[in-house]
């Protein structure tokens, strides 16, 4: 048998830290960011099953980059630890800071002893009942914890929207304003070139929302989704009341009001 | 709650393992002390625990209704007078238990997270048959506990799209699980509220009438069964009351509630059997 060759631990690391780096940039991104109202999430992510960003808990959520078999696998984890945690104390002991521990210390264990470090990057955010009490952490796939204020963009061109969420971005923006700006900064391409044009279809867009009691996650879509992106669309913010229509009231649409305004509406 | 599990503080295997969205099969390979089934049994008889009484549930036009009293009992003494019976199982459910008080609550408490955990992983909501399994299973578990005379028997109550209406379903300690048709009721009261119901209850009828119907059926239920709470003027404490139709599930405000009480109480005025 021959002698494997003498790698140094710190050639070793960087070798998994490219290997997983590389692999995220490959995706699209996503982009986190406060708004007056709570914590908003846009993905760019055409599928409407596939989700990127979920709910895991009253008021915490999660959003992923990268391979979709490892943050899936995150994900059940994350709800399983959060909902054991709800069930053997309270709803109120579940915590985000609770969660990114966790996520930390598995995304840590797994980049140093697996054969193959995971390629994700994900964001765990909580939404508290001030905009100072939000909390939002970023977890890369060597375990790291970053606890940000108030934005994130991660995967693909995330360095490039990152920097146009610095400039743009302030505390007490509306719900239309922040997702006009995550749209806008996803359009844009990094490489200066023209700016695509991605529809409300193309984005996954949801919430948190502070006011909400229980659970304050939502998803918005269709009608609601576009009046919101529309700088011309009065609708600035998603509605208090969820929809009355038969099934899981997760999503927000505006069909409802929609067909609402119709019937009463003769003309 | 144990999270470690060999690598520093690492999420353990379980958390990690694909292919389940059940909590509970999540929490009987990571955690099996929590589930109620899964405790060692004491040798030796029965011990004395309060028992939660009678609940009620009917159809109506659009729904379902779900009802009961607020009495817990332990022998020949009243253990709790304001217990709550009827609890909301998800957004489009109602589950009611009678039985061993403390051991019902926490199957309740299992199952609402059960629901919301495979609402959260797999994205949609269960059917109301999955639902009312899913209880089966958990009544079944239990039935070693039954047997020392620790039984727990719910009534769930949900919402189907498909036909739109309400469904009651019953369940016995060996785990069974029964849909009934119009009108059911569990507990130590239950023979007298079904008879109240069985000649109060019309097809077509509308929510504040079934509502009517099921106070009423409480009231009949604690007038012949003393483990049953009657209607509680001085103290004003009013039945649990859970409506569930189209637009999901809600209990009925206490305000709401006095008025059907009230008027009850002063229907049976000289007319104690309510004859009409």
């Amino acid at each position: 048998m021959s002698m494997p060759f003498y790698v140094s631990p710190e050639q070793l690391m960087k070798d998994r830290a490219d290997f997983a780096r590389k692999g995220i940039a490959r995706g699209r991104s996503v982009v986190v960011l406060g708004y007056d109202g709570g914590i908003a999430f846009v993905a760019d992510n055409p599928s409407r099953a596939l989700h990127k960003v979920s709910e895991i808990y009253d008021r915490i959520a999660f959003a992923a980059v990268g391979k979709y078999n490892e943050f899936e696998n995150l994900r059940v984890a994350g709800v399983r630890y959060a909902d054991l945690r709800g069930y053997s104390y309270d709803r109120s002991d579940v915590t985000a800071r609770g969660l990114a521990n966790a996520y930390a210390q598995t995304l840590g264990a797994v980049f140093t002893q697996e054969s193959k470090p995971y390629e994700v990057e994900i964001v765990v955010a909580e939404v508290g009942q001030s905009a100072e009490q939000d909390q939002i952490y970023r977890l890369t796939y060597d375990g790291s914890v970053a606890d940000e204020q108030g934005f994130i963009a991660m995967g693909g061109a995330g360095e490039h929207i990152s920097a146009g969420l610095h400039e743009r971005w302030a505390p007490g923006m509306n719900l239309g304003d922040a997702l006009g700006l995550a749209h806008d900064l996803l359009c844009q391409d990094p490489a200066g070139g023209p700016s695509r044009t991605l529809t409300a279809a193309q984005l996954e867009v949801a919430v948190l929302d502070r006011g909400r009691p229980r659970r304050t996650f939502r998803r918005i879509e269709g009608p609601l989704l576009e009046a919101l992106l529309s700088s011309e669309d009065p609708t600035r913010d998603v509605p208090a009341a969820d929809e009355p229509t038969p099934g899981h009231h997760d999503t927000l649409t505006g069909e409802a009001a929609l067909a609402e305004k119709d019937d009463s509406d003769p003309s | 709650m144990k999270l470690d599990s060999g690598g520093a503080g690492r999420l353990p295997a379980t958390f990690m393992t694909t292919g389940s969205s059940s909590f509970t099969e999540f929490i009987g390979a990571h955690a099996p002390e929590l589930l109620p089934s899964r405790r060692p049994l004491p040798a030796g008889g029965t011990v004395e625990a309060p028992h939660g009484t009678t609940i009620v549930s009917l159809t109506y036009d659009g729904g379902v209704v779900m009802a009961g009293d607020r009495r817990a009992t332990m022998g020949n003494l009243i253990a709790n007078r304001d217990l709550d019976k009827v609890f909301a199982a998800d957004e489009y459910s109602a589950v009611g238990i009678a039985g061993t008080a403390g051991l019902a609550i926490e199957m309740v408490k299992l199952f609402q997270v059960e629901l919301e955990h495979y609402e959260k992983i797999e994205g949609t909501l269960l059917s109301v048959e999955g639902k009312a399994n899913r209880l089966a299973t958990m009544i079944r578990s239990n039935l070693a506990m039954a047997m020392q005379g620790l039984a727990v028997v719910p009534m769930f109550a949900g919402f189907d799209f498909a036909p739109m209406g309400g469904r009651i379903f019953s369940y016995d300690v060996t785990g069974g699980c029964y849909e009934e048709h119009d009108y059911h009721s569990v507990g130590s009261g239950s023979l007298f509220a079904r008879g109240a119901m069985k000649k109060l209850w019309r097809p077509g009828m509308d929510s504040p009438a079934a509502i009517r119907v099921a106070v009423e059926a409480l009231y009949d239920a604690a007038d012949d069964d003393s483990a049953t709470g009657g209607p509680d003027l001085g103290r004003r404490i009013w039945p649990t009351l859970a409506l569930v139709d189209l637009e999901g599930l809600r209990f009925l405000d206490d305000e709401a509630l006095a008025v059907v009480v009230e008027q009850i109480v002063a229907d049976r005025r000289g007319n104690p059997g309510g004859v009409r």
